[in-house]
């Protein structure tokens, strides 16, 4: 299988703060990882360094072959292949939901207007956005402000999607159409790395889960082995609160 | 208000700024001159926009790479808001065509749009850098994480939020600006205040003054209201979103 991402002793500091010490991980074409662990653990982080938001302070990323992190390389054309989806949305709240979405095809892509807009649309209505085309974003309800950040992650035709904990920030009853997107997404073959605090999601999507601790992956394997029957003490321990509290 | 009018002086006063047939007379020759002052202000004002928010992104440019651009940024803020403006009027516009510059203007209305350029775009430069700051850092990451440039970053996402935000702050400079057209009279070119200075010392009397106050405040009260309208519909909108 082709390989999409590779992290190589990737090494990360805030001030004197360790977040990521030395993460290893591959991930392959089509394949979806999602990665768990407390909060803090370095999944953010993680997701950022490879967006290159966050430059790394030892190690090597390198996606479909090209390391990103080498000297020289222009991190805008990198990004553009990656897209990256955050908690709080981040979309522009001065724009309509069509000017969100088309403006980094327009802009950094030089697609013409007509072009970039015909495409939205079609990934909107894909998503069942049709008719919020020209909204603003502070008129739609949060999931469909999410729903909205994907699609214009999407619009720039990224090889590779970044999530991070997309749904945390969203009233429950919102949660399940943004899950629909990326279980849709991952039906079709996006390759995804996904960090989420919703376990049942993990295990019912992911290739492969990664458990995070203290910026080191712990433990990670198929779903169904990492959470029936975990080897680490950290791993167990992580799970069983989770169980206690009801969320697995 | 009823201290000046029961004052001993008043009825001198009232003949000599508040009489009425001068009123009427000065007012036709103050408001054409006045005409002056409005055009001194809009072309400064253009300047001072485009100049001013130029001046606020040299200022928001990371990185040691642009720091002399920051620092050459930050000293210009704080000379030009340092200087009174009526010295700096008087310094450019009886220095500066004493130096006999090739191709440049010497007429004092060149001189009056200078200095106020000079010293607005600081003030100016200030209040955007106010509005740029106050966009959250997660937008400009975002605009970057799309694969848009820092440039493109700027100018899509994070100046079009911060001037909306800055527009209130930006209509009290100008109400300022306005007023401070009137200084260009000390050099020379015959706005609203140098032609009131003129009828004064025809008429022997002061209400021309007046009535060069009353013109101004007919342009900067409707102003200000709307300035205070703004400030409050945007306060209502950031409580709606809340
Ligand atoms: N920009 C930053 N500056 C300083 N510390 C940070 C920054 N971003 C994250 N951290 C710290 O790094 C650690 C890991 O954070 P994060 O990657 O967000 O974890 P997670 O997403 O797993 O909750 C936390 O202790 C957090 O406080
Ligand atoms: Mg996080």
């Amino acid at each position: 299988m082709k390989q999409a991402l590779r992290l190589e002793n990737v090494h990360k500091s805030f001030g004197r703060v360790e977040v990521l010490r030395g993460i290893d991980l591959d991930v392959a074409e089509h394949e979806v990882v999602c990665l768990i662990g407390a909060s803090g653990s370095g999944k953010s982080t993680l997701l950022r360094c490879v967006n290159l938001i966050e430059p790394i302070d030892e190690g090597r990323i390198v996606v479909a072959g090209e390391e990103i992190t080498a000297r020289g390389v222009d991190v805008n054309r990198v990004r553009r292949r990656i897209g990256i989806v955050f908690q709080a949305f981040n979309l522009f709240p001065h724009m309509s939901v069509l000017a969100n979405v088309t403006l980094a095809p327009r802009k950094a892509l030089r697609l013409p207007r007509a072009r970039a807009e015909e495409e939205a649309d079609a990934l909107l209505a894909r998503f069942g956005l049709a008719d919020k085309r020209d909204e603003y974003p502070d008129r739609l309800s949060g999931g469909q402000q999410q729903r909205v950040a994907i699609v214009r992650a999407l619009a720039m035709r990224p090889a590779l999607l970044l999530l991070d904990e997309v749904t945390s920030a969203l009233d429950p009853e919102l949660v399940g159409e943004v899950l629909n997107v990326i279980r849709e997404l991952a039906a079709e073959g996006m390759t995804m790395v996904i960090a989420t605090h919703e376990m049942t999601f993990a295990r019912e999507i992911a290739d492969r889960v990664c458990f995070l601790d203290a910026g080191v992956i712990l433990e990670q394997g198929p779903p169904q082995e990492l959470f029936a029957s975990p080897r680490e003490p950290r791993t167990r321990q992580f799970l069983q609160r989770i169980i206690d509290a009801g969320r697995l | 208000m009823l201290i000046v009018v029961s004052s001993p002086g008043w009825p001198e006063v009232r003949e000599s700024f508040f009489y009425g047939p001068e009123f009427r007379e000065s007012l036709p020759d103050i408001a054409s001159a006045f005409t002056r002052n409005v055009r001194l202000f809009l072309i400064a004002e253009v300047f001072i926009l485009v100049f001013g928010l130029l001046l606020a992104i040299l200022r928001s440019l990371p990185g040691p790479v642009f720091f002399p651009l920051r620092l050459l940024s930050a000293a210009y803020t704080d000379v030009f808001r340092g200087i009174p403006t009526i010295l700096l009027i008087f310094l450019l516009g009886f220095g500066a065509p004493a130096l006999d510059l090739q191709g440049v203007p010497n007429s004092p209305f060149f001189w009056g749009v200078v200095t106020l350029v000079l010293v607005y775009s600081a003030y100016v430069a200030e209040v955007y850098r106010a509005g740029i700051e106050s966009v959250h850092p997660s937008q400009e990451a975002a605009a970057r994480s799309l694969g848009l440039n820092r440039a493109q970053a700027l100018r899509y996402v994070v100046v079009p939020q911060a001037v909306r935000r800055v527009v209130p702050p930006l209509l009290n400079d100008f109400i300022g600006l306005q007023k401070d057209t009137a200084l260009v009279a000390l050099i020379g070119p015959v706005e609203a205040f140098r032609q009131s200075q003129i009828e004064v010392a025809g008429a022997f009397n002061y209400t021309p003054y007046v009535a060069t106050a009353a013109i101004f405040l007919a342009l900067t009260i409707p102003m200000t209201r709307f300035t205070d309208w703004l400030i409050a519909r945007n306060r209502r909108r950031e409580l709606a979103r809340a």
